[in-house]
């Protein structure tokens, strides 16, 4: 040893022990790695690939992602919670199929939607009150909403309904220019503004910190006097609504309804939240993470369509891969800690 | 034995809506009990109810393991479609497709691949202490990727007489695929009511830092259950695609991780681990089972056989859950108060 050990009060010491405090914790690690990883990616792709760093690539990965990203608003209040919700993919496709019927049978958009946010809020509602006052684990509960929902599907039609409604089509190909070649669709805004509104009541709101506390835990949030069972029945409900809402801009998205669409989107849904940093045991996490989640999802996509040379299936091969990277990364960071 | 105690049983609502399930099959469908021996075999409603849910019962038997552990293994169908898709590409490789030697071979191979499945499973879980539901939903995800590098993202169709056997041959009358469902049941029944072995996996569910604390050794037996449900879903996988006579990487055990659950679950064992029972799952996957053959018998249109499986799945889950046992309870105080006020006025 000799003197000129670093003594932990330099700047450069306590620059990197804050630089360590923030990675190891388990609030702002994950979100911090997500980030830098979304950046990484970029970097390969504009290396690799030509015309990557075009900026609608990344208005194209919000256009292509915006129902994913209403879908992994819901899920992240419900994970938030300590829950899960395997039903949001059903919900979806119920709701792509309710709008493509109904548009047919002559009804007007400015009813179906409202009457599709409804319905799959009351979807959400019974679920939420099957699980909290039944006490049927959430897994269960919304598996069998999964069902439902997917039977429904079945029932309204087994083929395909295209939809021809001149709202749906403007909404579907209205551009909203932000800059010269660059343009975002009306999804886009939604999903933003839906976003906003979520970090806005998870944070600065009652229920947002009910949330929370629920997902820390629900015995002292009982003991302290908040109002758990409502608050554990509304995030399923918040998650149907924005199931619902998902397969409204899905709609727009594909101008179709059909059964067996977004099979499995509930699993990307909660990989987006996973790797977005949000702990599936409840209590930490942030909305904006899962948009990043969304995010890094939407980018291996587009990296594998850049390459070309990779099949589609390598997509979930990597799926899987970054979810065990990150899962691995927040046992490593989280364990550091205590 | 009075009404109360056989209505306490865990297993009462599950046999009761097995019951009514068969009692309505049979209205619908008068000889629908009757079972014929033809060419030597066996062939009834019966006989059909058991052969095609002997896939997810011998998925659901490892699932209750991995459930009692207080785990989820939901990466089963993945698993299916990788042994199905191994044992394909191996028959088609070879010469022979119609030997019996190469058919053991790809059993063979695609068993040992799903040995490794299992222990990466339990490595997530066991070692590195991974959530189950999401060590598992990384091979779910990537297990049907891989399940199409491996048939290059066609359907292989096979024609190998041996290999047909396994899912739709006979052995002493019986489907080939019933008796390996049983083999593996009684194997697990033996196996862990016989031997310490169910009463420490009850343990680590319960409390896994007292049964540590106690001297189990928690990580060999996460590991085994996981290393045995992976078997299970591979050897599963391999009736299914017998069936078929083809590998389909995206269809091949689809759902089937949520079927073989709900079996579990309708069989009383509860997701929060701990006390599981072998019986409830047998009943809980002939209950599915049958309830897929109602909707064919009773004529309800097919595609809304979902709908009748989720109004059936719910309705167990309500009438087991403790909340419902309370009102069912304070009901039956409230009127039994009545009636001896009556008495006494």
């Amino acid at each position: 040893m000799t003197a000129t050990v670093v003594t932990p009060s330099s700047p450069i010491a306590t620059a990197a022990g804050r630089a360590r405090d923030w990675l190891t914790n388990p609030k702002y690690g994950p979100v911090i790695v997500t980030a830098v990883l979304l950046v990484g990616m970029f970097v390969v792709g504009a290396s690799r690939y030509r015309g990557f760093t075009n900026p609608q690539v990344i208005a194209n990965l919000f256009i292509d992602n915006a129902y994913l990203i209403v879908l992994a608003v819901g899920m992240t209040f419900v994970i938030l919670t300590g829950g899960i919700d395997l039903s949001v993919g059903a919900v979806l496709a119920m709701s792509t199929m309710i709008a493509a019927s109904l548009l047919q049978a002559g009804w007007p958009p400015a009813i179906i939607i409202p009457l599709i946010l409804v319905a799959t809020s009351l979807l959400g509602l019974a679920v939420g009150l099957m699980i909290h006052y039944f006490q049927i684990q959430p897994f269960i509960a919304t598996l069998a909403a999964m069902f439902l929902a997917r039977g429904l599907c079945y029932v309204i039609s087994k083929t395909t309904i295209s939809i021809t409604d001149p709202v749906f089509i403007a909404l579907a190909q209205t551009r909203i220019p932000l800059a010269p070649r660059l343009s975002i669709t009306p999804s886009v805004i939604l999903a933003i503004g839906l976003v906003i509104v979520a970090v806005v009541v998870l944070h600065y709101s009652r229920l947002g910190r009910t949330v929370y506390a629920i997902g820390g835990s629900e015995a002292s949030g009982v003991l302290m006097g908040l109002p758990v069972a409502r608050t554990k029945v509304l995030v399923y409900v918040i998650s149907g609504f924005c199931s619902g809402l998902a397969g409204v801009l899905y709609s727009f998205y594909t101008l179709s309804g059909y059964a067996l669409t977004a099979i499995g989107t509930e699993l990307d849904a909660i990989a987006a939240v996973v790797i977005g940093g949000t702990l599936l045991a409840g209590g930490y996490g942030f909305v904006l993470g899962s948009v990043l989640g969304v995010l890094v999802l939407g980018t291996i996509q587009t990296l594998i369509t850049f390459d070309g040379n990779l099949t589609s299936w390598w997509t979930r091969i990597f799926i899987g891969a970054l979810l065990l990277v990150f899962i691995v990364l927040q046992k490593v960071l989280t364990a550091r800690r205590t | 034995m009075n009404l109360n105690t056989v209505m306490a049983h865990r297993l009462f609502w599950p046999v009761v809506m097995l019951l009514v399930l068969l009692i309505i099959n049979l209205l619908a469908f008068p000889g629908f009990f009757s079972i014929q021996v033809r060419d030597g075999h066996l062939f009834g409603s019966l006989i059909d109810i058991l052969r095609n849910g002997s896939p997810t019962l011998m998925i659901a038997v490892g699932m209750t393991l991995v459930i009692a552990t207080r785990g989820i293994d939901l990466s089963v169908g993945a698993i299916c479609a990788i042994s199905g898709a191994v044992a394909c590409s191996i028959i088609l490789g070879s010469s022979d497709p119609g030997s019996p030697a190469t058919v053991a071979v790809a059993v063979g191979v695609s068993l040992l691949i799903s040995l490794v499945l299992g222990v990466w499973n339990g490595f997530l879980v066991a070692v590195l202490g991974i959530q189950p539901i999401i060590a598992t939903l990384i091979l779910m995800t990537a297990g049907r990727g891989v399940a199409m590098l491996i048939t290059e993202g066609q359907i292989l169709t096979v024609n190998s007489p041996p290999f047909k056997a396994i899912g739709s041959g006979f052995f002493l009358g019986l489907p080939i695929s019933v008796l390996i469902a049983a083999v593996i049941f009684v194997f697990a029944l033996v196996l862990t009511r016989r031997t310490a072995l169910g009463l420490m996996i009850e343990a680590v569910g319960i409390n896994p830092e007292a049964s540590r604390l106690a001297g189990v050794r928690a990580r060999g037996l996460l590991i085994t259950v996981y290393v045995f449900t992976a078997v299970c879903a591979a050897i599963a996988g391999l009736v299914l695609t017998s069936n078929q006579t083809a590998a389909d990487a995206n269809n091949t055990g689809l759902f089937i991780e949520l079927d073989a659950i709900l079996a579990v679950v309708i069989g009383g064992t509860s997701l929060a681990g701990g006390r599981y029972s072998l019986l409830g799952t047998l009943i809980g996957a002939l209950v599915i089972q049958t309830l897929v053959t109602t909707v064919y018998t009773v004529g309800i249109p097919p595609i809304a056989t979902m709908v009748f499986k989720a109004a059936v799945v719910t309705a167990v889950c309500l009438l087991q859950s403790p909340r419902t046992t309370e009102l069912i309870e304070s009901a039956r105080r409230r009127q039994a108060h009545r009636r001896a006020k009556a008495v006494t006025a």
